[in-house]
């Protein structure tokens, strides 16, 4: 069932077009993998979700953004609401400089009514669980999530986000700073949230896209070429251009 | 854009063919050896199969590294799976080859218990398909192997031919004749499977070329 559906989506930064004429389906509860060489508009897809792009002047956009019934676009949609519903994840993790407890409670203060202390350390203690860290932080809640390892400090990003109850997850390279080992630890988590959340992720590294995703789109130029099943894309790709980007011939 | 990935499919795709070349060079002496019921022919088949075994190591060993190295993916990646399917079928081919061969050299030294007619037409057919084979896979063409596929039902029903003959005018009629009317009867057969792995290929190349799964699917065909 599609989660999010695209229809002829266009952006434009001042007079460049870094999206053209998009039509896609995100599946829920999947994991999709947007692909692409550098600038070819996979970022700005990602972030257009929850509006990141708002922040940059001079951005323009038509076309329809629907995720359940809210029109992502529209000019009365609730900024704050839309992106507590669609949460992102950035390449390099961006905890607070505040304690781990404070990290993941941080949102529920900004969204939400106040509540008391301990349904805050539930939610605490439940998130941390979500991300496989309950068990390496349940004693270390007030230490600062800057003394993180750089996994840790992604997978407590991941925790902050889901805090909130999200909807759908979106995810920027999220393991480009992180080594082979610390990936796949991401990785696995992702297969894990996958069950309760929509996942879309915006990847340089195919093999992870191959890995993760359930469904993969291939963008060039601002274009989305080709979008389908990813055991499709990585072995009968249909177009010419996604069959020498993922064999390594364009360039 | 030039990649180093390159140079090494081309190098594998060398080493099936020779592959290919050595398996029907097995099938042709072993089928002469029959017709001219040379024993030292059977022999040579059977010696030479070493080669296509250190040969068919070789391809695979090739196939997995180039899999851990470069992760291809997409027409690299149904290149690279498509030959070591081909490579593992060309070496059962050549098995056979010498399974005949060993049946040659049972019945050289008896008396010739009945003119070769559909044998010999059975064994062409399979020479056939393998050079079809191996030719669909070189040029990439998907109607010469879907032709190699069709073919195998000819085959099919020369072996029926030739085993109802051998079992009810010789083998049941006198059965002094089995010794001699046996071997061919497993010839045939031999025969038989070499198609049937023919078709392996043949099939094979159709999903290469256009990934296309036609195995087990005949209307796909059409």
């Amino acid at each position: 069932m599609a989660k999010i559906k695209v229809n002829n989506l266009n952006l434009w930064y001042g007079s460049f077009q870094a999206l053209k004429g998009v039509y896609a389906n995100f599946a829920e509860k999947k994991i999709t993998a947007i692909i692409g060489p550098s600038g070819c508009g996979k970022s700005t897809m990602l972030r257009v979700f929850n509006r990141m792009n708002d922040l940059i002047e001079g951005v323009r956009t038509s076309g329809e953004i629907i995720i359940d019934n809210l029109n992502v676009l529209g000019e009365e949609t609730d900024l704050v609401a839309l992106r507590k519903k669609v949460g992102i994840v950035f390449q390099r993790p961006n905890p607070f400089p505040l304690s781990v407890y404070e990290n993941i409670v941080f949102g529920i203060r900004v969204h939400e009514q106040p509540r008391k202390k301990a349904e805050l350390n539930g939610i605490v203690e439940e998130s941390l669980k979500s991300v496989l860290l309950w068990d390496e932080l349940k004693d270390k809640l007030k230490m600062p999530a800057l003394h993180l390892s750089l996994e840790q400090k992604q997978r407590l990003c991941i925790a902050r986000l889901i805090a909130v109850k999200p909807d759908v997850v979106l995810m920027d390279e999220p393991c480009s700073t992180l080594d082979p080992q610390a990936t796949a630890r991401i990785e696995e988590l992702m297969r894990e949230l996958r069950k309760n959340y929509t996942i879309i992720i915006v990847t340089h590294n195919m093999q992870q896209a191959a890995r993760v995703s359930d469904d993969t789109g291939f963008m060039l130029l601002g274009e989305l070429v080709e979008f389908g099943a990813t055991h499709e894309i990585f072995t009968a790709p249909k177009d010419k251009r996604t069959e020498d980007y993922i064999t390594g011939r364009y360039g | 854009m030039q990649r180093h990935l390159d140079d090494e499919l081309k190098e594998l795709h060398k080493d099936i063919l020779r592959m290919g070349v050595l398996t029907q060079e097995a099938i042709f002496k072993s089928i002469e050896a029959l017709k001219n019921r040379d024993k030292a022919q059977a022999e040579e088949v059977i010696t030479a199969d070493s080669k296509i075994d250190e040969l068919e190591l070789a391809v695979d060993e090739k196939c997995i590294d180039l899999i851990a190295r470069y992760q291809p993916m997409a027409t690299d990646l149904r290149f690279i799976t498509t030959g070591m399917k081909i490579n593992s079928d060309l070496e059962r081919i050549a098995d056979l080859a010498v399974d005949i061969s060993q049946r040659v050299q049972q019945i050289v030294d008896k008396p010739i218990l009945k003119p070769l007619v559909d044998i010999p037409k059975l064994s062409q057919i399979a020479q056939n398909m393998v050079r079809d084979a191996i030719n669909a896979f070189v040029e990439h063409d998907v109607a010469l192997a879907k032709s190699v596929v069709l073919s195998d039902s000819e085959a099919d029903k020369l072996r029926n031919a030739v085993h109802d003959e051998l079992l009810n005018d010789y083998i049941l009629r006198d059965p002094a004749t089995a010794d001699r009317a046996i071997p061919l009867l497993l010839i045939s057969r031999h025969l038989e499977r070499i198609c049937d792995h023919t078709t392996n290929i043949a099939e094979d190349v159709i999903y290469m070329v256009e990934a296309k799964v036609v195995r087990h699917h005949p209307e796909e065909l059409k």
